[in-house]
């Protein structure tokens, strides 16, 4: 490629300016892109990854945003001397752009073929019959199976995948010659986010798009990326060639961030003697069953979230339940800790069913039995200080420790969870997701449990977090002889976690083994669909396919 | 954020709100504001409580800042010839008084029916919405009417009917806001440690519906000292020779052409009053969000941009 490049960022530097000062977001970074092409940022919240896309696009509001330095041209031609109205049109048709989250970025009100169209229209292409036409190819192009009936229906009767799949094809309606992605599969199960990866990269077979992806996942990386970029704190901290990077990373960052990744097909499971003795939880035959609010005379519709589930847990002992979205896994969760009722089959807990508890009998049992939640944004009051948080428990179960004592046993807490115990006065905000989860994991530990339910505990945190998080509770399992229910989406994570997996579709367990036979010899297709839906590095594909 | 001062944690945070305050000029003006008007209603009486009902017919109609008849006519004077600054004065004890008991009484009792209501799912709360529907469709003035000429008017009564037809707006609000912050995930986590009810209800929701009352009731505030005049001047408010702010600014309303400071005064005192209350609780609602509160903490330091913060 000789001369200009389709994209290119030169010493980009942005400011955010708040009330409390500056905060630099970008510092210096520089990156192109040619046709055909897909680079990947990669980098964990807050390394200025999506800002860097939101420059190309125009998207940084000014202010509180100050691009101090560095410009972004296209085929050669400075983007910041566009007048507005040039830059819109470039928008959209030379340079487009999908998002995380599909539902939040469809009008709900309108029908997607309406929100197409507009695309048509507002560039002044087509408008009319010409454009829904044009429209029904699209959605026909971008895999929607029936486009001609589907084009009337509202975004909420699709699926997330589905969605993904419209707001790629709006974003490519006007063939355009540049593709941002920021994070596009973040919000998808992982058999989806295969699905909508290999779209990407048959559009830029067909099209020759030039594709920047912006990524904290290393394996959608590695599975898209012919170049890469590693950002951290705002700088560029190495880039190259996809294959050489993953192979061969030379910064430490990009090291850690690889050596995090809880895969590797080669190393095997480490040994832990199975837990034995009685098991402390046992679970006999859960139903559960949603009753849907349907039209004023039909019967009203139920949705079986729950079948004759059944397994146990013996006391020190760590049980993965594994499902996409839709498994009925967070509502096993929800159930074992009486905040929803389940509607047959008993739970027992040390031989007393849950389900069938007084309040006396209830407390107890809350004590012995905690839940870390997936969001640690919001599962704690953020009008409390981290020493109210953590002391709760002793205010509702009132023997366990006299008040006296709390703020050396919250700083003892703190310590172990390795949160600094100076901490102790300040707010949930000042915290990171890592941090606060640790301080829900603090939290939980303050009542001496015997169990710890974690529902998605890790899936809302950075991948390096991920992995300290998780080292965390398998040291606390070694150290207090907790047992774990560690209910995640992401079968990987808990390879060197758990002892034994269940994994569930649509309510049900499909497959129920210890870890190390899931992963050797994995008996139900879900299971291999699940294992397999990682996925594998581009050139490892490329010479398959040779 | 320098708050990680260890063992006397309450005084320091006393000390820091007087710090605060002082260094937001808007909010220290309100406070002062108040605070006058607070010592008006308490030594008004005992300081110019002879001047309220003394007619002076030299100075009928009088206008403002004419000295000739002494610093207390400094605001004029009412048709009677007595000293508006003195009435004004004198009146802050009943307007505040009967104002600040009618939105204490419903936000208290709005409050709590409107935690209660948002947070059972059962008959009490449907129970609790329809006594609130009832109140509402009923025309508020018709309402006090009836209960005033009833009961007789008197200034109980008053505070009574005034908080009644408030109440719902309260009501309604918490319902509301206890209805979304009920789903969140910190009170399903609270649930799962086993704290109870009230617990949750104090200790989780009711602190994050506060601020949006306190917002209201600041606001209300004037609308309840108008309602208490139209009362008055419909002769089932306060009685005379008794009188309000309210009362004053019906009074004067007749004179508008002639003599427009009769009820421009206590319309002023009114606003500014209401006022002062809007930019106390606004401040206050943003010191008591631990996530708003580096606002107040850097905010008005006149310099710019601060250093840089991480």
């Amino acid at each position: 490629m000789t001369g200009t490049h389709l994209l290119e960022v030169k010493d980009l530097t942005v400011d955010f300016l708040s009330l409390g000062g500056s905060f630099r977001a970008t510092n210096g970074v520089s990156f192109h892109v040619d046709a055909g092409e897909t680079l990947v940022i990669l980098g964990e919240s807050g390394s200025g990854k999506s800002v860097s896309a939101s420059a190309i696009m125009g998207l940084i509001d000014t202010p509180p945003g100050d691009i101090c330095a560095g410009s972004v041209a296209y085929r050669g031609r400075d983007l910041s001397s566009l007048s507005e109205g040039e830059r819109r049109d470039l928008n959209g048709r030379k340079i487009a752009m999908i998002f995380q989250d599909p539902l939040s970025h469809l009008n709900p009100v309108y029908t997607i073929g309406w929100q197409m169209e507009e695309v048509f229209s507002v560039h002044g292409v087509a408008s009319g019959g010409v454009a829904r036409q044009r429209a029904i190819d699209i959605l026909r192009r971008v895999g929607i199976p029936e486009p001609e009936k589907r084009i009337d229906q509202y975004p909420h009767q699709f699926s997330g995948g589905q969605r993904q799949r419209i707001m790629i094809g709006m974003a490519i309606a006007l063939r355009p010659e540049i593709l941002i992605a920021d994070e596009p599969t973040t919000a998808l199960d992982v058999s989806v986010q295969a699905q909508i990866l290999e779209l990407l990269k048959k559009l830029q077979a067909e099209d020759g798009l030039a594709i920047i992806m912006i990524t904290h996942d290393l394996e959608v990386a590695a599975n898209m990326a012919d170049r890469v970029i590693v950002m951290k704190s705002g700088r560029i901290v190495e880039e190259g060639e996809a294959r050489a990077v993953f192979e061969n990373p030379a910064h430490t960052y990009t090291r850690t961030l690889i050596n995090a990744l809880p895969h590797g097909d080669h190393e095997a499971p480490p040994k832990r003697g199975r837990p034995a003795g009685k098991p402390i939880l046992e679970v006999r035959n859960i139903d559960k069953f949603y009753t849907l609010s349907s039209g004023f005379f039909a019967k009203p519709a139920r949705l079986h979230a729950v079948k004759k589930l059944s397994f146990d847990v013996a006391a020190g002992e760590t049980i993965g339940i594994v499902g996409e979205s839709g498994s009925g896994k967070s509502t096993v969760a929800r159930v074992l800790l009486g905040l929803n009722e389940a509607s047959g089959g008993e739970a027992l807990f040390h031989g007393r069913d849950i389900l069938k508890m007084d309040r006396k009998e209830l407390l107890a049992f809350r004590r012995k039995v905690q839940m870390v939640f997936q969001d640690p944004y919001s599962s704690m009051n953020p009008r409390m200080t981290v020493l109210d948080i953590v002391s709760e428990p002793w205010r509702i179960h009132k023997d366990i420790l006299e008040k006296p004592r709390w703020r050396d046993r919250v700083t003892e807490l703190l310590g172990l969870v390795g949160l600094n115990p100076e901490h102790a006065a300040r707010y949930p905000h000042q915290f990171s997701g890592g941090q606060r989860q640790r301080i829900a994991i603090a939290r939980a530990l303050a009542c001496d449990p015997e169990l710890v339910v974690c529902d998605e505990a890790v899936s809302a945190l950075d991948v390096s977090v991920q992995v300290q998080v998780i080292g965390l509770l398998a040291e606390l399992r070694d150290r207090l002889g907790l047992a774990y229910i560690f209910i995640t989406h992401d079968l990987p994570i808990v390879r060197h976690f758990a002892d034994r997996i269940i994994v569930m579709k649509s309510g049900e367990i499909v497959e129920h083994a210890t870890t190390e036979e899931i992963f050797r010899s994995p008996q139900h297709a879900y299971t291999r669909q699940l294992i397999n839906a990682t996925p594998k590095p581009k050139w490892q594909t490329a010479a398959d396919a040779a | 954020m320098t708050t990680s001062a260890d063992t006397p944690e309450t005084k320091v945070s006393r000390f820091q709100v007087l710090r605060l305050i002082s260094r937001d000029w808007l909010a220290l003006a309100a406070v002062i504001f108040l605070l006058i008007v607070v010592g008006c209603a308490v030594f008004g009486p005992w300081l110019v409580g002879d001047l309220i009902d003394k007619p002076n017919f030299r100075a009928r109609n009088m206008a403002p800042f004419d000295l000739s008849q002494g610093w207390t006519y400094v605001l004029g004077a009412d048709t009677l010839g007595r000293s508006l600054l003195a009435r004004l004065v004198v009146g802050a004890q009943n307007t505040i008084g009967i104002a600040f008991c009618a939105v204490l009484f419903s936000v208290v009792i709005g409050g709590m029916l409107g935690l209660i209501a948002g947070y059972s799912r059962g008959a009490a709360g449907t129970m609790i919405m329809r006594g609130a529907d009832i109140v509402m469709s009923f025309p508020s003035l018709l309402l006090a009417l009836i209960v005033l000429f009833s009961l007789g008017p008197s200034v109980t009564n008053l505070v009574l009917v005034l908080a009644i037809t408030r109440v719902p707006i309260y009501l309604r609000t918490t319902r509301a806001e206890v209805l979304e912050v009920r789903e969140r995930m910190f009170v399903s986590a609270a649930v799962a440690l086993g704290a109870n009810h009230r617990r949750i209800l104090f200790r989780h929701i009711a602190p994050m519906v506060l601020p949006t009352l306190v917002t209201i009731g600041a606001i209300d505030f004037a609308t309840v000292v108008l309602a208490e005049s139209s009362l008055s001047f419909l002769g089932l408010g306060i009685q005379a020779p008794e009188f309000t702010w309210g009362a004053m600014v019906a009074t004067g309303r007749g004179y508008l052409s002639t003599a427009w400071w009769i009820a421009f005064w206590p319309g002023l005192a009114i606003l500014l009053t209401t006022l002062s209350l809007n930019i106390l609780s606004s401040w206050w609602r943003t010191y008591a969000d631990p996530q708003q509160r580096w606002r107040i903490e850097l905010a008005r330091s006149k310099k710019g941009i601060p250093e840089k913060r991480k």
